[in-house]
């Protein structure tokens, strides 16, 4: 299990190591226009090369990259090209929005999963039928859409919670889930839809497996059959497809917290992609990889612990 | 958006169901040729825009901003007074265009990997797995946003890099499939018989990939067309060109003056997803060929149950059934003093046609201290009879006639509380696979002391004391050490010891043994049977051994039944039986079993199955 754990870990330092460096080259291949971009069209040619050099620009890639990859192993991200702030302190006031939006998805999307997906797999017949129609049209509409009519039913038209917003945890617990309770939903419609199916297929094989049909032929409980042995069993394919989804929700997040104008990763990464300040852009793209690197981590973990020829080696 | 796609979920079962003509699938699927025609029509829309709309979608009118539907503007104007029938279906150009080159993309680079990833293998392999990986991990819309950011607005080419972080889920489900059918007999024969490398890929692997291909594509183009709109919503696409995200974005800024602008994109694009999702899923149930079989509920089953055990008679009518040679006399004689008891038993399964009897009538008794040998070849119903008795049936069979009584207590009809209480204690179940029967994840200790506690009520301590017992009864060296092992952990022989353990710790009066020592080597074959022998005498229980070996029955029996297309056609003492077989399928049986008979060229009379492992 050890070397499991240390395996694991390692890969998640080169998969942010090789997606923070595809981001910077990405953004680097194209970078005269950018001390033009900062100053406006007024600027002199010699004031750009000034600013070009300040930026570093004229160097080599890969020398900017290390240089910014040294800072980066420091907790320093560099600085905004526009305002000079740093680019640490502006994403460290944004990871909590964003992770409150995406762990409540995980949450609510996991729970309402497993409920719909085991009693899908139980009872099958009409009730698996009309299951399964519901969350294909979970996945019909794009969650954002989905976020703007919540919008404009629950808090315009029955003013029943804050349409746009955030309330910070510290600051006020019911304000706080209140703000979170419609981005969460709509993210979660769709987290539900495609995490229920997996649920239903992973419990129906293992309600097929033999080894169930020998547990119940020891006389044990319907309970513990279906609560213990396969559930159990059932957790390492949904906890995969799990991982993956939460990769969909990072994405689909940035969009979310638009709708609500919620100050979290994503729009902070949205303005900074309008304006063209590259150090924001990159940071945020890296912290939002270390977060889906982290729970894709965790999420292995639990993987291996759950399975005893994994723990064991 | 939010939803994960996986690649594994879109690839059919059989490699040979794909090579059936796709056309003729999605015809034969009203679903899949519905949903295609609608995207199909949506698509001639959206190229035809000119012919179907005079209005220019980025001209702006602001004295007839947000008017409602009108024969002029069909569904209104939007906030700067612009047509939205034109706009929607101008917009599809830029929603649909740009879903559908990331898509070709995709496609283009993930099938070129996938084909040789798979086909090769090795280090080519585990490298573009390594790139995959890596691309998968990364949240496409920041990364999209990273391309804005640096290359200004322009759909094709975020549209291009999207196609690229989405080319790993293409990669994935060809290389599986390809790896699969690589080693298939008839691409070995393409290529022994000197076929060049281009010829076999085309021929015969692009023919096997193609439908989960399309099915696959269907499904990512939701994912993408979501991104594509996405990134047009946020405001960061060309705001001179219309698209079905740059119009919700619209419906976002004038959210609290016009919240009717979100209505039309989201319905296009709600759409054009549904078709995409149906059209997918209804080709993938085409391929997968499901049997039209409706899997009922438990409750429903009993239903039934109970109904056909009123109108079936329990007597069966055997010459249907026995390959038109009546069963011998005495074939449904159940002893007097049986333990276990079954008369005229049947068990169905639903088919295309009604329920389908696998079991057509089965009559057996066993009694005290006595061993009745089962035997038939594969899908005789030796096991479906097995698990009729212990009432485990798999989803969708149950008995449809006849009466079970164990220990004087009658089966059928027993609540399912009742039936659980004498599972364990008055009959046990000893199964076939010793590997496939544990639950891998949990200890073997455990999976003891469990039904221990719950049937015996022991306390954890006496529980374990007993399971430590039982496993040292059944010739286990260190019980202890096998009591903390998981599954994987131990060999097939000690598995199967264990699940003896397992089955016979609560003393049940009958054993069912569903072929306890087929899946074994066959020194530890010997070692299982003289165990089980001992047991059976020790306990005095009343054993069905469910076998195809008629070494085992004359090694172990007591008796014998011989099975036949799911009913019982001879039944009789074992020396009897060997001695004068009466019914000509238990002759021809013994004849293909016994070992000290010179081979034969040929078979005595035709088989209507081919008879497998019917030697020892």
């Amino acid at each position: 299990m050890i070397s499991y754990i240390f395996r694991r870990i390692g890969s998640g330092i080169a998969l942010v190591a090789a997606a923070s460096f595809i981001v910077f080259a990405l953004m680097l291949a194209n970078s005269e226009h950018v001390a033009r971009n900062i100053l406006g069209d007024q600027a002199s040619v010699e004031q750009l090369a000034a600013k070009q050099a300040e930026l570093g620009l004229n160097d080599p890639m890969i020398l900017q990259y290390l240089h910014w990859l040294l800072g980066a192993v420091q907790g320093d991200l560099g600085q905004s090209w526009f305002n000079a702030e740093s680019v640490s302190y502006l994403l460290a006031t944004r990871v909590p929005v964003t992770l409150s939006i995406a762990v409540g998805t995980v949450i609510i999307s996991t729970v309402i999963s497993v409920v719909v997906g085991i009693v899908a797999a139980l009872y099958r017949g009409w009730l698996d039928k009309l299951l399964q129609v519901v969350s294909v049209a979970g996945l019909v509409f794009p969650g954002f859409w989905l976020a703007l009519v919540l919008v404009v039913k629950v808090s315009i038209d029955w003013g029943l919670v804050p349409a746009t917003g955030y309330t910070p945890f510290g600051e006020s617990l019911s304000g706080w889930l209140l703000s979170l309770t419609l981005p969460v939903f709509s993210l979660a419609i769709g987290a539900v839809a495609g995490l229920s199916q997996q649920v239903r297929s992973a419990t129906i094989a293992v309600l097929e497996m033999d080894y169930v049909r020998t547990l119940r032929s020891r006389g044990l409980s319907e309970a513990s059959v279906l609560f213990r042995h396969v559930l159990r069993n059932a957790a390492p394919p949904t906890l995969t497809v799990m991982s993956l989804n939460f990769i969909a929700l990072m994405s689909g997040a940035v969009m979310i917290e638009r709708v609500f104008a919620l100050p979290g990763l994503g729009s902070i990464a949205v303005d900074a992609t309008g304006v063209g300040d590259i150090p924001i852009v990159v940071g945020a793209v890296v912290i939002s990889v270390v977060i889906v690197v982290i729970v894709n981590l965790l999420i292995d973990l639990i993987n291996g612990w759950l399975n005893p020829k994994v723990r064991l080696s | 958006m939010t939803q994960a796609l996986e690649p594994a979920t879109a690839a059919p079962k059989s490699a040979s169901a794909q090579r059936q003509g796709l056309g003729s699938r999605i015809a034969s699927s009203p679903m899949a040729a519905i949903s295609l025609g609608v995207l199909a029509f949506i698509v001639l829309a959206v190229i035809l825009a000119p012919l179907l709309t005079r209005f220019d979608p980025s001209v702006s009118d602001i004295g007839q901003a947000l008017l409602g539907p009108s024969p002029e503007h069909w569904l209104g104007t939007d906030s700067a007074g612009r047509d939205v029938f034109s706009r929607i279906v101008y917009g599809g150009r830029i929603t649909l265009g740009g879903a559908a080159l990331a898509l070709i993309v995709a496609m283009a680079i993930g099938v070129t990997t996938g084909l040789f990833a798979g086909y090769f293998g090795g280090a080519l392999d585990s490298s573009v797995d390594w790139v995959s990986n890596l691309l998968i991990a990364l949240p496409n819309i920041m990364i999209l946003l990273a391309v804005r950011a640096a290359w200004g607005s322009n759909v094709w080419l975020s549209m291009t890099v999207f196609g690229v972080l989405m080319a790993p889920g293409f990669h994935r489900l060809v290389r599986a499939i390809v790896s699969g059918v690589r080693n298939e007999l008839y691409v070995d024969a393409a290529r022994v018989s000197g076929l060049s490398l281009t010829r076999i890929l085309g021929r015969h692997v692009l023919v096997a990939i193609r439908a989960p291909i399309i099915i696959y594509a269907a499904l990512a183009g939701v994912v993408v067309i979501g991104v594509q709109s996405g990134l047009d919503f946020l405001g960061l696409g060309d705001v001179t060109v219309p698209s079905w995200g740059t119009m919700l974005n619209e419906a976002l800024v004038n959210l609290y003056i016009a919240p009717g602008l979100m209505l039309w994109p989201g319905i296009a694009l709600g759409v054009v997803n549904a078709a995409l999702i149906i059209f997918g899923n209804s080709l993938r149930d085409a391929l997968e060929d499901r049997p039209r079989v409706r899997r009922r509920s438990t409750s429903s089953a009993k239903q039934s149950a109970k109904k056909n055990d009123a109108v079936t008679p329990a007597a069966p009518e055997p010459a249907a059934f026995a390959g038109g040679q009546s069963p011998v006399p005495g074939f449904d004689e159940v002893p007097d003093g049986s333990v276990l008891a079954v008369r005229g038993l049947r068990v169905g399964y639903p088919s295309a046609d009604g329920i389908k009897d696998v079991v057509n009538g089965v009559s057996l008794g066993v009694r005290r201290g006595e061993i009745l040998g089962l035997v038939g070849e594969s899908g005789s119903g030796k096991t479906q009879t097995a698990w009729a008795i212990l009432g485990l049936l798999p989803s969708g069979g149950r008995v449809t006639g006849g009466t079970i009584e164990i220990a004087g207590q009658s089966l059928p009809g027993l609540s399912k509380g009742a039936m659980r209480s004498m599972l364990g204690k008055k009959v046990a179940y000893i199964p076939q696979e010793p590997m496939s029967n544990l639950d891998p994840s949990f200890k073997i200790g455990f999976q003891l002391v469990e039904p221990l506690r719950k049937q015996l009520g022991l306390s954890a301590k006496d529980a374990k004391a007993k399971a430590l017992a039982m496993l040292d009864r059944v010739g286990i060296a260190d019980p202890q050490r096998t009591f903390d092992s998981y599954p994987h952990q131990i060999s097939g022989g000690m598995a199967q010891r264990v699940l003896i353990a397992g089955a016979v710790a609560c003393d049940p009066d009958v054993l069912i043994a569903d072929e306890p020592t087929t899946a074994l080597d066959v020194t530890v074959q010997a070692e299982v049977l003289d165990l089980l022998r001992e047991l059976q005498k020790e306990k005095d229980m009343a054993v069905v051994m469910v076998t195809h070996n008629f070494g085992v029955v004359a090694d172990l029996c007591d008796r014998v039944a011989v099975m036949k297309l799911g009913q019982i056609v001879e039944q009789n003492t074992v020396e009897v039986l060997f001695a004068n077989p009466q019914h000509p399928y238990t002759r021809m049986l013994l004849e293909a079993g016994l070992e000290d008979k010179t081979p034969r060229t040929r078979l005595l009379r035709p088989v209507d199955e081919p008879l497998q492992e019917a030697a020892l």
